[in-house]
This record gives structure tokens, C-alpha cells and sequence, in this order.
């Protein structure tokens, strides 16, 4: 067996050093991870190892690397989360629904890592359809914290975050609706970037909330996290609502230790259900950040009760359109006791869907029908143009929002509470960004009395990645204690 | 069916609104590059967003909201500038996706109206109440094998326009009316082939009855699958009559979609309002709203074809041709186009408009062509027009066995062809004389009939000159000579 401390790498740049210093074979690294995923396979991190697939890629990329044709992700090896398709390989959203599916196109941020010479060593767990907090959703079964096996790992992107923590892949692709690559970031104690709405194409990712989805990247640094947005960022012609405005190298400008002006959200220190210990983080960051010289000052954000109602309406709400599509008749699971049209509606849908999936088709449906579509669906959409102006005017003065991920640290495995809305409570600090469509990070913030991983939340300007990354290599370097 | 008396009939009156699908002829589909064309092999025209897999996002077909526009110029619609997409939910085998991109309180165009000729020839403006823009569904096939149902997405996600009319047209001829303005007008302007058979155009009717005066609508029922204009207004005389039958027997009329079953000629009724699906329409998410700027709806407005209504206006008042000769050639562009074409070399309208109403349409409509596939340029059949009209060529010549020989060596010049056919008039004064008096001299005693006053005669004579002529002189000369003749014997 290789000793881990060999390949316990941070960052593709001492990878791609040592690889260039003739230290390291890419093959042996993707040996390394391959070995590794399928000793810790009790995490249930990966639903799928294209182990032949990324060995060959390993032999072509360090040919490449040799003759100095490699692009800017080479030894960069990544897992891609169950909803991003990649043409030839299995793609379930962690849903039995999909069954037997295999991908006949890949999503173009697929197609754009593949380009810049990254490696797909497998496809990885969540929670199903992406919805929901701690990976339990998953039609196959939950993902261990490598933190404390018996925590969840948090959600949706579980398999995402806890494959990095746990060095099963340097970094991974997740996608975040309302905190789904934020959330898990924190409780793994990884890097977790979800961009600005429209920054990443969303062409070959499973939908969940169209109005929210974005793919981001989950490393073990900030460094990582900006060559990759870099690369997967920018207007595709195959998802209309990707935005035009140009990506700049973000691996190129990241330092930055300016004096910022940040605010932090009054009414979040305040919020029921912010677990004592992580208040007292945040607030220890907001002194370590001042005594940097920085600006940290509170705002109010009266709308914070609000944001998890709105953020369920508008997204059970495109869910329940979004998922239309898997009705048993044209690919993915079918039931055996299908008689006609309706019967394979109906019993494909009921065998094929887990409980949080159909609640919140559900919930979808009912904020849609006529009658309640204006006392639901249509308050909410104005509520999140509320919620939008007004974030956006706390950026109008300030260059960042600083908040924890999440109310609480990893909790307990089966812990999942029977009342769904105290489950959704948990995306109280993350959502916000969603709704407002602006980038938000989710970095390390050190750990609690039993060494569960916190995270700290950064919202930025819209498209002001540059920006955000550049704080948060400043802030991932400073000594914590 | 009780039959009932006129009288009755009489006292209703019928309120009648349609909803028109125009297949748009794009090359490509409304949200995707899949081909949109029709009768290819079954799902060949299909990529992942027409097959709605996971991960496949639309994109919005430009071509088709040019389409869009242009017929909302071309019925003086509000062109509407800022356009979005919604989705209307819905679960059918051949909707992949589990709902149908469409527009829903934001329609492309809003009002407009189009002028019907009705076939005693009043006319009466339809007003419009909206076009708007969506995606057609794929095509289910039921009758290929007794257990299963087969799928084929070529269609799904075409382009369609569906244009509302309000509810203002009051008996089955107008609705014919209405879709034959309509078909000739997507054709005009060439955004769909109007081939209602073929489902490019298809009509649903919203038909209801009231009596007359009374002012709040009856209850309406729903026709669906009107596959010809034919179908519409025997579909809709069969409803109103069945619904006038109902009322006079003291039946509440439900409010159902019906089904016209063109083989028996009766409506039946397909699902009732109480199994009508909620469509939970919201915003697509999905597409980002379109913003039609005013420069590219007048691009669009200087780049119009002419249109029927202002080619009558042409034709009569410019080219003093009969309003009956105008509505004839402009019901179809390619006729029209190609009666402009002859004009274009030839001085003679009424002309123009006759060989095209007469001897070119006979022999298309024997050899069921259209104008777009006549062989013949029209600037020959506008040098056979000018032959005759020189006199060098006798008109019943012309088109009995000149056009006949155009039409079979449609490369050859008319000039030499019908030299070489013999029927270039002979101007020689001294033979026409010489037909003229052998004539007079075959028949004594018709001459002496004419002396007596029966001019009639005249056309005996004439007969005669032209078949011992063999066709080749000039009436209108040979007449004036033969009078001139016959005075001189007196």
C-alpha cells in the first residue's frame, strides 16, 4: 500500500511540480486514488470508479506532460457529482428513476475539464435529484463524514466533498441549488465555490431549480477552486441563460491583501438553532479579520426569515417541472406493473421517486395550481426580488457578506428530523446567495470541541469571483490559532 | 338527428372563435438544431433536447420569431417587445419533457384582424386576439401493433404559431373563409406550407349558440382534430345545429372537447371540462426573455412580400384588371407571382390575367401541379400574348396548339416555334382577298341573306375563311375586309 502522506496533496501545483521534477507518475496517483477509494469504499463516496478509463488517461496526460502539451488542469484528478452528464457513462441523480441510464452527450463543464487535461476518476454520490442536506436522500445510501464516520456528510454534493476530505480525488464537481456544494464544504472541511448564477453552463446537469442550479468546484484549496471555475466558467451556446461577460484568469489574481469592508448579518448571530459553538467561530473570525485591519461591520437582513420559504416555493416549483421528464416511458426506470399510459406514470413515479424527491414534487405542484399559484409561486418571486435588491445593496457598500455555512456541524447519521421544514432550516445561511444569485464560498473556519469541521460563508458581487477567491486565499492563510 | 325547421334555426345565432396551429417551415426546430422538416424516417430528428433527457437545456430558434413577426405585421398586430417563454405542465407519451414550451400572458402578437371574402362576395374583417409562439409535441401512432403504442419525435419540439381569433365568426362558411385568408396568407409569406392535411395547418373550433340578441355567450364546446378546411365548416353546421337541437329541448349544453369524425360527419365528445388539466404555466427558467428592438421588427416590416389585399389593390387599380380576375390570381402566391412575371413583359394585362386564369390553370390542374412547378417562363407565354397581339398570331391558335408546343420544348424560342409550326399570320393581302372571295363565291345565297339584312351570316363566313386559311390570318383584319367585300356585291 502507498503511504497517504505521499499523496496527500493540496494543490495541483505541487503536483504538477513534482511531476515535472520527475517525483511523480501520474499513474501512480491515480493507482494511489484508486487504491484509496476502494479502502475507504465504506464512506459510499463513489457510486462508480472509471478505474481502466483514468489509468489510460493518467499514461496519455504525463505523455503530454512530457512533451509540454498538457493543459492547465493535467494531474488534476477530479470526481464528477451523479448529476453531470459525461457521454458513455452511467448518470442516476442517486435516483432508482434513472435506472440503467447512460449519458449519450457529456455536460460542456465536462467536455471543458476533459479539455484542460483533468482526469474523471469516478462518478459520485448525493442526495437524490440534489435535494436535500445530508446525502440520506441518496437512493444509494448515505456518505460518511471522513471527519467522524457515524456524521452525515452533509448535502447534496456529499460524495463531492467527502471525496476530497477524504483524498479519494484532489477535487471534485458538485452543484449547488441552495447550499448543496457550500453546505457539505463546511461540514467536510473543504473548499466549496458555488459561482454566480449563470457563470457556469448548466448544459448536461441534471435540473433541479433551473433559476439556481450552478456547478462549482470542491478542493482542498482556493487555488484549485479558481484554476477550475476558470476553466468550466463562461457563456456556452447550449444553455441560453449562461452569461456573455468574460471569465478572467482567477489563478492569476489571487493575491490581493487589501483592506476589505465586509459585513456580517446581525440577525444571523441571532437565528434559533445557531449552534453555540459556531457562533462563537464566527465571531472569532470577525475579530481575527478586524485585527487584520479589516472592516467587519453588522447589517440587518430583515428578510432571513423568509429565505428558506421562498427558496422552497420557487425551487419545489421548477422541480416538480424538471422532473416531468422521468415518467417511465422514455429511458430510465420502468415498473413491471406499467398496463398502459397511466399505470406507467403512476407506478413508475411512486417506485422510482424516494420520499423527499415526491414530497417536494409535491409541494411543486400544489404552489403552481391554479388558485394558490399568485398566493405562492408568484409572493415568492417577488419576495426574492426583495431578497436580491437588498443583498445587493449591502454590496453596494461593502465588498463581502460574511456568515457561517451552516447553523450547525455535521450532525448525526439517521438523525434526519421527521418534520422536513426543521431540515430545511438547515439552509437558512446558504440560500440567500442562492435566491440572490450571487457567489458565495464556503472555507474552513477550523473545528469544534470534537473536531467536526466548520465553515465560514463569503458572498460576493455578482461576478465578482476574482474578487471573492482572492479574499479567500488572503483569509485561508491566515493563522487561526 | 330530429330535423328541425329553419324557422328554429333562425332565431339562434352562432358565436364561433378559432384556434389556428400554423407549423412553421423552419429548417430547425424552436429550441434545438434538430432538422424540422416532415416525413423523415421516425426519430431521426433528434438530439437530447428533443428527447427531453437529463441535462438538455432549448435554445431559441431566431427564425422562428421572425416568422412570428412577420405575421403579425402582415394581420397589423401589436408586435410585442419583450417576449419570454412559459411552460405549460402536462403528461402525454409523446411530451418528452412533461410540458410544452409556450407563451401564456405574453403572446408575440396581440389584436390585429384579417378580411374574409365571403362567397357572395361581401367581405367582413375577423379580429384577432393573439399569435403566439410554441413547441409542437411529438406524434403517438396507435394502429401499428395491437399492444404497444409507437412514438416518433420528428415533430416534437417544431415550431408552431397558434393564432386566435376572437369569438366573431358566425357559421361554418365564414370559419372556411377565415382559414383559406389565413392559409393563403402563411404562404404569402412564406412561413408555412398551409398543407392542412398534412397537420402544417391544424384548426380546433370553439363553437357555442345563443338566440339572437341575447347577449351573454352560450356554453361553448371545444372541436378538435380538423384536418381540412372542409371538415371545419361541416364540423361546425353539425354543431350548431346539434346545440340549437339541445337548447330547443330544454338540454344544458356540457362544456366538452369534442372530437368531429370526418368519415360519419358528428362531433363526440373526447374529455369534459371537469377532466381538464391544470397547466401550472410559470416562466421557463430555462430561456432568457427576448427583447424585440424597434430596427429589427422594421427590418422585418421593409423586407415584406406584398400581400394579397395589396395585390388586388394593385391589380385593379393599376392594371384595371377585374376585382374577380384579382382575387382569382392572387389566392395563390405562386400564380400571382407568375401572372407579374408575364406582366413584367408584356403590355396586356387582361391578357396576362387570361391565360393565367384560363389555358396555363386548366393544364395544371389536369396534370395537378401548382404554378411554383410550371415548366413554362412566363416571359414566353408573354411573347405568345404579343404575337397575338401584333396580329402575327391568331389567339385560338395560340392557345390550342402553340401553348400545347411551349409547354413540350419549353427550351425553344416561340418565335421560331410557332414559325416553324406554320402559324405566323400571313399578311399577304392578295391571298386573304383570294380566301374572301372563294368564300363569298361558295356561298350565293348566304350572301344574299346578308343583303337582306341578316348580319348573322357573317360568322359562317368567317368559319369558312379560317378553315380554308388554315387559322393563319388575322381576324380582325379578315372581318373588316369581308365586310368591305360583301358591301361592295350589294
Amino acid at each position: 500500500m502507498l503511504a497517504e502522506t505521499t499523496y496527500n496533496y493540496s494543490k495541483l501545483e505541487d503536483i504538477q511540480a513534482d511531476i515535472r521534477s520527475g517525483v511523480l507518475r501520474l499513474e501512480d496517483l491515480v493507482t494511489f486514488y484508486l487504491d484509496r477509494i476502494q479502502q475507504l469504499a465504506d464512506l459510499n463516496a463513489y457510486l462508480e470508479v472509471f478505474g481502466e478509463e483514468a489509468l489510460a488517461q493518467a499514461k496519455e496526460i504525463q505523455n503530454k506532460i512530457d512533451n509540454g502539451t498538457a493543459g492547465k488542469l493535467a494531474g488534476m484528478v477530479i470526481g464528477l457529482k451523479d448529476n453531470i452528464s459525461y457521454k458513455g457513462h452511467r448518470l442516476a441523480a442517486s435516483s432508482k428513476i434513472l435506472d440503467g441510464y447512460v449519458a449519450i452527450y457529456s455536460s460542456t463543464v465536462v467536455e471543458r475539464v476533459l479539455a484542460e487535461d483533468a482526469i474523471i476518476i469516478g462518478r459520485l454520490n448525493c442526495d437524490e435529484f440534489a435535494m436535500g442536506a445530508s446525502n440520506e436522500t441518496s437512493y444509494f445510501g448515505p456518505v460518511k463524514n471522513f471527519a467522524d464516520t457515524t456524521k452525515v456528510s452533509g448535502g447534496s454534493s456529499g460524495g463531492s466533498a467527502v471525496a476530497v476530505q477524504a483524498n479519494l480525488c484532489l477535487a471534485s464537481l458538485g452543484s449547488d441549488t441552495g447550499g448543496s456544494i457550500r453546505q457539505p464544504a463546511a461540514f467536510c472541511g473543504v473548499v466549496g465555490l458555488k459561482p454566480t448564477y449563470a457563470r457556469v453552463s448548466r448544459y448536461g446537469i441534471v435540473a433541479y431549480a433551473s433559476s439556481f442550479d450552478q456547478v462549482g468546484p470542491i478542493t482542498r484549496s482556493v487555488e484549485d477552486a479558481a484554476l477550475l471555475l476558470e476553466v468550466i466558467a463562461g457563456k456556452d451556446f447550449y444553455d441560453s441563460t449562461s452569461s456573455k461577460e468574460p471569465v478572467p484568469a482567477y489563478s492569476t489574481l489571487l493575491n490581493n491583501s487589501s483592506k476589505r469592508k465586509i459585513a456580517y448579518i446581525e440577525e444571523t448571530l441571532h437565528s434559533e438553532g445557531l449552534d453555540p459553538e459556531i457562533k462563537q467561530n464566527i465571531e472569532a473570525q470577525i475579530q481575527l479579520l478586524r485585527s487584520q485591519g479589516h472592516t467587519v461591520e453588522p447589517v440587518s437582513f430583515e428578510y432571513l426569515d423568509y429565505v428558506v420559504a421562498t427558496y422552497y416555493i420557487l425551487t419545489t416549483a421548477e422541480a416538480s417541472s424538471n422532473l416531468a421528464r422521468y415518467d417511465g416511458v422514455h429511458f430510465g426506470y420502468r415498473s413491471d406493473s406499467s398496463k398502459d399510459l397511466i399505470s406507467t406514470y403512476k407506478f413508475s413515479r411512486s417506485e422510482g421517486f424516494g420520499d423527499e424527491v415526491k414530497r417536494r414534487i409535491m409541494l411543486g405542484t400544489f404552489v403552481l395550481s391554479a388558485g394558490y399559484y399568485d398566493a405562492y409561486y408568484s409572493r415568492a418571486q417577488k419576495i426574492r426580488r426583495l431578497i436580491k435588491e437588498k443583498t445587493e445593496h449591502i454590496l453596494e457598500d461593502y465588498d463581502f457578506i460574511l456568515t457561517p455555512t451552516t447553523p450547525t456541524p455535521a450532525f448525526n447519521m439517521g438523525e434526519q428530523p421527521t418534520d422536513p421544514v426543521v431540515m430545511y432550516l438547515a439552509d437558512i445561511f446558504t440560500v440567500g446567495a442562492s435566491l440572490a444569485g450571487l457567489p458565495a464560498i464556503s472555507l474552513p473556519s477550523g473545528t469544534n470541541k470534537d473536531g467536526l469541521p466548520l465553515g465560514m460563508q463569503i458572498i460576493g458581487k455578482r461576478f465578482g469571483e476574482a474578487d471573492l477567491l482572492s479574499f479567500s486565499k488572503y483569509y485561508s492563510e491566515l493563522d487561526k490559532k | 338527428m330530429t330535423i328541425i325547421s329553419e324557422a328554429i334555426l333562425n332565431k339562434y345565432e352562432a358565436v364561433i372563435g378559432l384556434e389556428v396551429h400554423v407549423q412553421l417551415s423552419t429548417k430547425s426546430k424552436a429550441f434545438c438544431s434538430d432538422s424540422a422538416s416532415f416525413g423523415n424516417e421516425p426519430n431521426t430528428n433528434i438530439s437530447p433536447v428533443s428527447l427531453g433527457l437529463p441535462g438538455a437545456l432549448p435554445y431559441t430558434n431566431e427564425a422562428m420569431i421572425k416568422s412570428a413577426v412577420k405575421l403579425g405585421l402582415a394581420i397589423q398586430s401589436e408586435i410585442n417587445r419583450f417576449n419570454y417563454f412559459d411552460r405549460k405542465n402536462y403528461f402525454y407519451a409523446d411530451l418528452p419533457k412533461g410540458f410544452q414550451t409556450t407563451q401564456d400572458n405574453q403572446p408575440i402578437c396581440k389584436g390585429g384582424k384579417l378580411k374574409i371574402i365571403l362567397p357572395d362576395g361581401s367581405s367582413k374583417d375577423i379580429l384577432l386576439n393573439r399569435i403566439h409562439m410554441e413547441e409542437d409535441a411529438g406524434k403517438s401512432i396507435h394502429d401499428l401493433d395491437p399492444k404497444y403504442s409507437y412514438i416518433d419525435l420528428n415533430r416534437a419540439g417544431v415550431p408552431l404559431l397558434e393564432v386566435v381569433s376572437e369569438p366573431m365568426i358566425s357559421s361554418g362558411e365564414e370559419a372556411a373563409a377565415y382559414l383559406t385568408e389565413l392559409r393563403k396568407l402563411v404562404r404569402y409569406l412564406d412561413i408555412c406550407d398551409g398543407n392542412m392535411e398534412e397537420g402544417s395547418m391544424r384548426c380546433d373550433a370553439n363553437i357555442s349558440v345563443r338566440l339572437k340578441g341575447e347577449t351573454v355567450l352560450g356554453k361553448r364546446c371545444e372541436v378538435k382534430n380538423l384536418n381540412s378546411i372542409k371538415n371545419v365548416q361541416k364540423a361546425i353546421e353539425y354543431e350548431i345545429t346539434r346545440q340549437i337541437e339541445l337548447i330547443e329541448e330544454g338540454i344544458v349544453i356540457e362544456q366538452n372537447t369534442l372530437n368531429f369524425d370526418a368519415n360519419t360527419g358528428i362531433t363526440t365528445p373526447l374529455r369534459s371540462k371537469e377532466m381538464a388539466n391544470d397547466y401550472r404555466y410559470f416562466p421557463e427558467p430555462d430561456l432568457l426573455p427576448i427583447s424585440l428592438s424597434e430596427a429589427y421588427i422594421q427590418e422585418i416590416e421593409a423586407a415584406m412580400p406584398a400581400l394579397p389585399e395589396q395585390l388586388v389593390v394593385k391589380f385593379t387599380q393599376e392594371m384595371n384588371l377585374p376585382e374577380y380576375d384579382a382575387r382569382v390570381i392572387t389566392a395563390e402566391k405562386a400564380m400571382a407571382d407568375y401572372y407579374l412575371a408575364i406582366t413584367d413583359s408584356c403590355e396586356n394585362c387582361k391578357a396576362a390575367s387570361n391565360w393565367v386564369m384560363g389555358p396555363i390553370k386548366s393544364y395544371l390542374n389536369d396534370k395537378g401541379l401548382s404554378f411554383s412547378d410550371f415548366n413554362v417562363a412566363a416571359d414566353k407565354i408573354a411573347a405568345i400574348i404579343n404575337l397575338v397581339e401584333v396580329g402575327k398570331l391568331n389567339n385560338n391558335q395560340a392557345k390550342d396548339v402553340l401553348f400545347p408546343a411551349v409547354i413540350h420544348h419549353a427550351d425553344k424560342d416561340v418565335q421560331d416555334l410557332a414559325e416553324e409550326l406554320n402559324l405566323i399570320i400571313n399578311d399577304n393581302q392578295d391571298e386573304l382577298e383570294g380566301f374572301i372571295d372563294a368564300t363569298l363565291a361558295k356561298f350565293p345565297d348566304k350572301v344574299k341573306e346578308y343583303h337582306n339584312g341578316k348580319k348573322g351570316v357573317l360568322g359562317l363566313f368567317m368559319g369558312e375563311i379560317m378553315k380554308i386559311s388554315k387559322g393563319k390570318i388575322d381576324p380582325k383584319k379578315a372581318n373588316q375586309l369581308l365586310i368591305s367585300k360583301i358591301e361592295s356585291l350589294r
